[in-house]
């Protein structure tokens, strides 16, 4: 038989695992026979990697050793997660440049979001193989429909650095509607309205005779049940120290609970009218609060309607009215929320189906793509998906101006032709810039790749012809090649322009990764400790040949001599936690003169978020709709 | 992230006539003796569906052939084959969408056969605007009679703005501007109408094989471009009513 091909969804908040078994879609359950994978990652004491329900107690008890949500960080940079760093506590590497992959400290060890994600995903391999009884090595990956280039190039290196040929990502609700295509088999034109716990998509296809066609798509990949938690979490912190006169909110771990009850709190909001919200505080009292259903649905009504906009340019795209729309899918598990169903009936005028799990649903069709690509069975063998980019493909043209090349909603495999030219005799290369977004400013879209055409024969200006030809492939991701026409030799070639990891460096996870080495975590923190030495002893020697270091007192140079010569006796030793804690004291007497030395609004940005200092955001602005909350002693 | 392209001769005996599975003689997409996929190959769009170069094409037909080739072509259905042949199916899938997408919309198709009888088609700027099309920056398309009515709608939304600004409210105004929107997209149905009977002398032609064509061709030209021109106009009137 054939490799078994699985499906995987791979949520800001749940993951799954599924495989299509006798013409239909199974959920494979972990070992806790528990069919959500909860995508949180945490390191025990030991620097063992725990996966799914098992790391959700380190989330509360050792924060610094957990993540949650870690989908928000692919595929983006420093710059792109500003927002994110408010409102979640990652803890960011304090070393990051922008335009470079992000990096978050686990117990000590950083990781690039593909890597934690490469946790998740090993779990669900394993937990495929424990079912199959055999290994797993090819899988069909979601990915929400509003992913750009780099978002998608993420998602396939941490399939990559988990052991897993990604063969195909699939857009969140398309998989959605396979799966309820398999189910229905009737031909028509349907929305897909996807909201998850941190974005949200809304796609409208047709159905024809087993052809899914994807007409429009659009989105928010920051839209979520995550930001309603967050709203929650807010209100409590505010009550909290309104009452108490305590900030809690840096207290990682009173957060934490704080948040694990909010969340049980919106679920029961979906069935119950009332209820209590209960959380022990660090000094032993409890915040106590009653929300009851309208409360909670002025509260996250915002939040709601900003899924609204992406529905009505999605129906413009497509160039149907919602009566045009025959059925509404729910995918997700914000639409379980009665208030998030009403928009939705009233926005398409119709009773949305919510027949299928929206937990599962996109798990299933993804199991359902990886039986069409293992060659199809009966109930598949007519099926075809023709999914579309969801952004518009462009290159920065004079000023600044983007040139549109590809639009948004072309169906792919798409591509376009462009051709360059010089601008001056002789000229051997030209540069070229590739951005995805809507927008009529270059730096106002997001930046693919800026790549230069190298090797032009010497020719006078303006003569050189050299097409290059755009292509965005089945998964959303761009590929481009360039030739030179004019100068009689043909030339040709194809580089696939990357954002974020290099393959070698993918190469490199692959090989760091603890399927091949789990007892290699001591060795690596050993490294991993010995790199940042290198790193703070450079930029010491740097700091004392520069102005910076005449300034400090001599008691000053002397402690951190002191603290220098320590850091060197301990470093090719192979207790990294000695090290470590050299390296934070020469950090500590080292902080003036780094301050000195750099512009500290620059050094501010670049600052790590630790959950000490993560914020969850400000007092929101406008008074919030819930009574005054009770706090209590026990 | 820089990445950097360096341009390599292209391999040489890329341009057999003869299928690369069996060796028969080499068809455009699928070999007819031994049924393997074959290498893409340039063609315009309306001989990848196999059409001769009409202007007047039914939708349904399109359809059903689009859904045909796809089952054949998508790569979804080579995903257990050489790297050679994905390449080639993913080169040819995107023909085939670009090609549909081309087709089936009747400017797009049109402007696509402009080009490809050797015409350079007017290509609207990216901004193009009312405003600049007031200044005479792309009067290439427009009549003097169109120019000056441009002009003077001009004045009009200006004035709206204004009162936007103002936080004023003109009825008399906003009436007199939708009702010129109606007339500009009446204006624009009506040169669709004559795009179409262009359309029929240029089908007509193809089938007689043989006048000179180039006269069609110009007058196509020409038109589009003033339609372009037109449905910047009412692009323009509704982007203003609707602030």
């Amino acid at each position: 038989m054939a490799d078994r091909i699985i499906g995987i969804d791979l949520g800001t908040t749940n993951s799954l695992v599924a495989f299509m078994q006798d013409g239909a879609p199974v959920i494979i359950p972990g070992e806790d026979g528990l069919n959500l994978v909860p995508s949180v990652v945490a390191l025990d004491d030991k620097g063992n990697p725990v996966v799914g329900n098992a790391a959700r107690k380190y989330l509360v008890e050792t924060p610094e050793r957990a993540v949650y949500s870690v989908k928000r960080l692919m595929g983006r940079d420093l710059r792109d997660v500003q927002d994110e760093l408010e409102l979640f506590p990652f803890r960011l590497a304090d070393d990051i440049a922008p335009g470079e992959v992000l990096r978050l400290s686990l117990g000590g060890v950083t990781f690039t979001p593909p890597e934690i994600s490469a946790m998740v995903l090993r779990q669900l391999k394993r937990n495929a193989e424990r079912y199959f009884g055999g290994a797993v090595t090819k899988a069909v990956i979601t990915v929400p429909a509003y992913f750009n280039d780099a978002q998608r190039q993420a998602t396939k290196d941490a399939g990559r650095i988990a052991g897993l040929e990604v063969l195909r990502l699939v857009n969140e609700p398309t998989a959605a509607s396979l799966a309820y295509g398999l189910d229905r088999r009737k031909n028509g034109t349907i929305a897909v309205y996807d909201f998850g716990g941190g974005t949200f998509d809304v796609s409208i296809l047709k159905l024809h005779d087993g052809i899914f066609e994807v007409l429009a798509t659009n989105g928010d990949t920051h839209l979520g049940g995550d930001d309603i938690d967050n709203l929650l979490i807010r209100i409590a912190l505010n009550d909290i120290r309104g009452d108490l006169g305590v900030d809690i909110s840096r207290n990682g771990e009173a957060v934490q609970r704080i948040r694990k009850a909010v969340i049980e709190a919106k679920i029961a909001l979906s069935l119950a009218d009332l209820v209590k919200l209960e959380v022990e505080l660090p000094d032993g009292k409890h915040y106590l609060r009653e929300i009851t259903r309208p409360q909670f649905e002025a509260l996250i009504a915002p939040v709601i309607d900003r899924t609204l906009p992406p529905c009505k340019q999605a129906l413009r795209d497509a160039g149907l009215l919602p009566s045009d729309i025959d059925e509404v899918v729910l995918v997700g598990g914000s639409t379980r929320i009665p208030q998030v169903r009403q928009i939705v009936r009233h926005l398409f005028q119709r009773e949305p189906h919510c027949q299928l799990n929206p937990d599962e649903v996109v798990a299933a069709g993804a199991a359902i793509q990886a039986n069409i690509l293992a060659g199809g069975s009966g109930a598949t063998k007519e099926m075809l998906l023709l999914d579309i980019t969801p952004l518009s493909l462009g290159i920065e043209a004079l000023g600044g101006v983007v040139a549109k090349i590809i639009h948004r909603n072309s169906t792919i495999p798409a591509s376009a032709t462009e051709h360059f030219t010089t601008g001056v005799d002789g000229q051997t290369a030209v540069a070229v810039h590739v951005v995805q977004g809507e927008r009529e400013l270059a730096q106002d879209c997001r930046s693919l790749a800026r790549f230069d055409l190298q090797g032009i024969p010497p020719m006078p200006a303006g003569l050189p012809r050299i097409e290059v030809r755009f292509l965005i492939d089945a998964n959303g991701i761009l590929q481009v090649s360039a030739r030179e026409q004019r100068s009689g030799q043909a030339a040709h070639v194809s580089v696939q322009p990357s954002y974020g990891l290099t393959d070698d460096q993918v190469e490199k996870m692959i090989l760091d990764s603890f399927d091949y080495a789990e007892q290699d975590i001591e060795q690596r923190q050993i490294i991993e400790a010995r790199n940042e030495t290198e790193t703070i002893l450079a930029a010491l020697h740097k700091g004392r040949n520069g102005p910076a270091w005449q300034a400090l007192g001599s008691d000053e140079q002397r402690a951190i001599n002191a603290s220098e010569g320590h850091l060197r006796t301990l470093r090719e030793g192979g207790d990294y936690k000695a090290i470590r804690a050299a390296i934070d004291d020469l950090n500590e007497r080292t902080t003036r003169l780094a301050e000195l030395m750099m512009d500290t609004a620059v050094s501010s940005v670049l600052q790590g978020k630790t959950m000490a200092t993560a914020d969850v955001g400000d007092d929101i602005a406008a008074p919030h709709p819930f009574a005054a909350a009770e706090i209590k002693s026990t | 992230m820089t990445n950097t392209f360096e341009i390599l001769p292209q391999p040489s005996g890329q341009s057999s006539h003869q299928c690369w599975s069996c060796g028969d003689m080499r068809a455009a997409l699928f070999c007819d003796s031994c049924g393997s996929l074959q290498p893409a190959a340039p063609t315009d769009y309306f001989t990848f569906f196999g059409w001769p170069r009409k202007l007047n094409l039914e939708m349904p037909a399109l359809e059903r052939e689009y859904y045909r080739l796809s089952r054949l072509l998508h790569p979804d259905l080579f995903a257990n084959t050489t790297t050679q042949e994905q390449t080639w199916s993913l080169q040819k899938t995107s023909h085939l969408n670009d090609a549909y997408r081309t087709l089936r919309d009747p400017i797009l198709r049109t402007e696509y056969l402009l080009r490809l009888q050797g015409l350079q088609v007017h290509e609207k700027p990216a901004g193009a605007s009312l405003a600049a099309a007031a200044m005479g920056e792309s009067k290439k398309g427009a009549s003097s009679e169109l120019l000056e009515e441009a002009f003077e709608l001009n004045m009009q939304l200006e004035e709206l703005q204004m009162n936007h600004k103002m936080g004023e409210h003109d009825e008399d105004l906003e009436r007199q501007l939708a009702e010129q929107e109606s007339a500009l997209v009446a204006k624009l149905a009506q040169l669709d109408g004559e795009l179409h009977q262009q359309w029929n002398q240029w089908d007509a032609l193809a089938n007689t094989d043989g006048l000179p064509a180039s006269k069609i061709l110009d007058s196509m030209v020409e038109l589009l471009s003033r339609r372009s021109y037109l449905r910047n106009l009412v692009r323009d009137v509704k982007e203003a009513l609707a602030d």
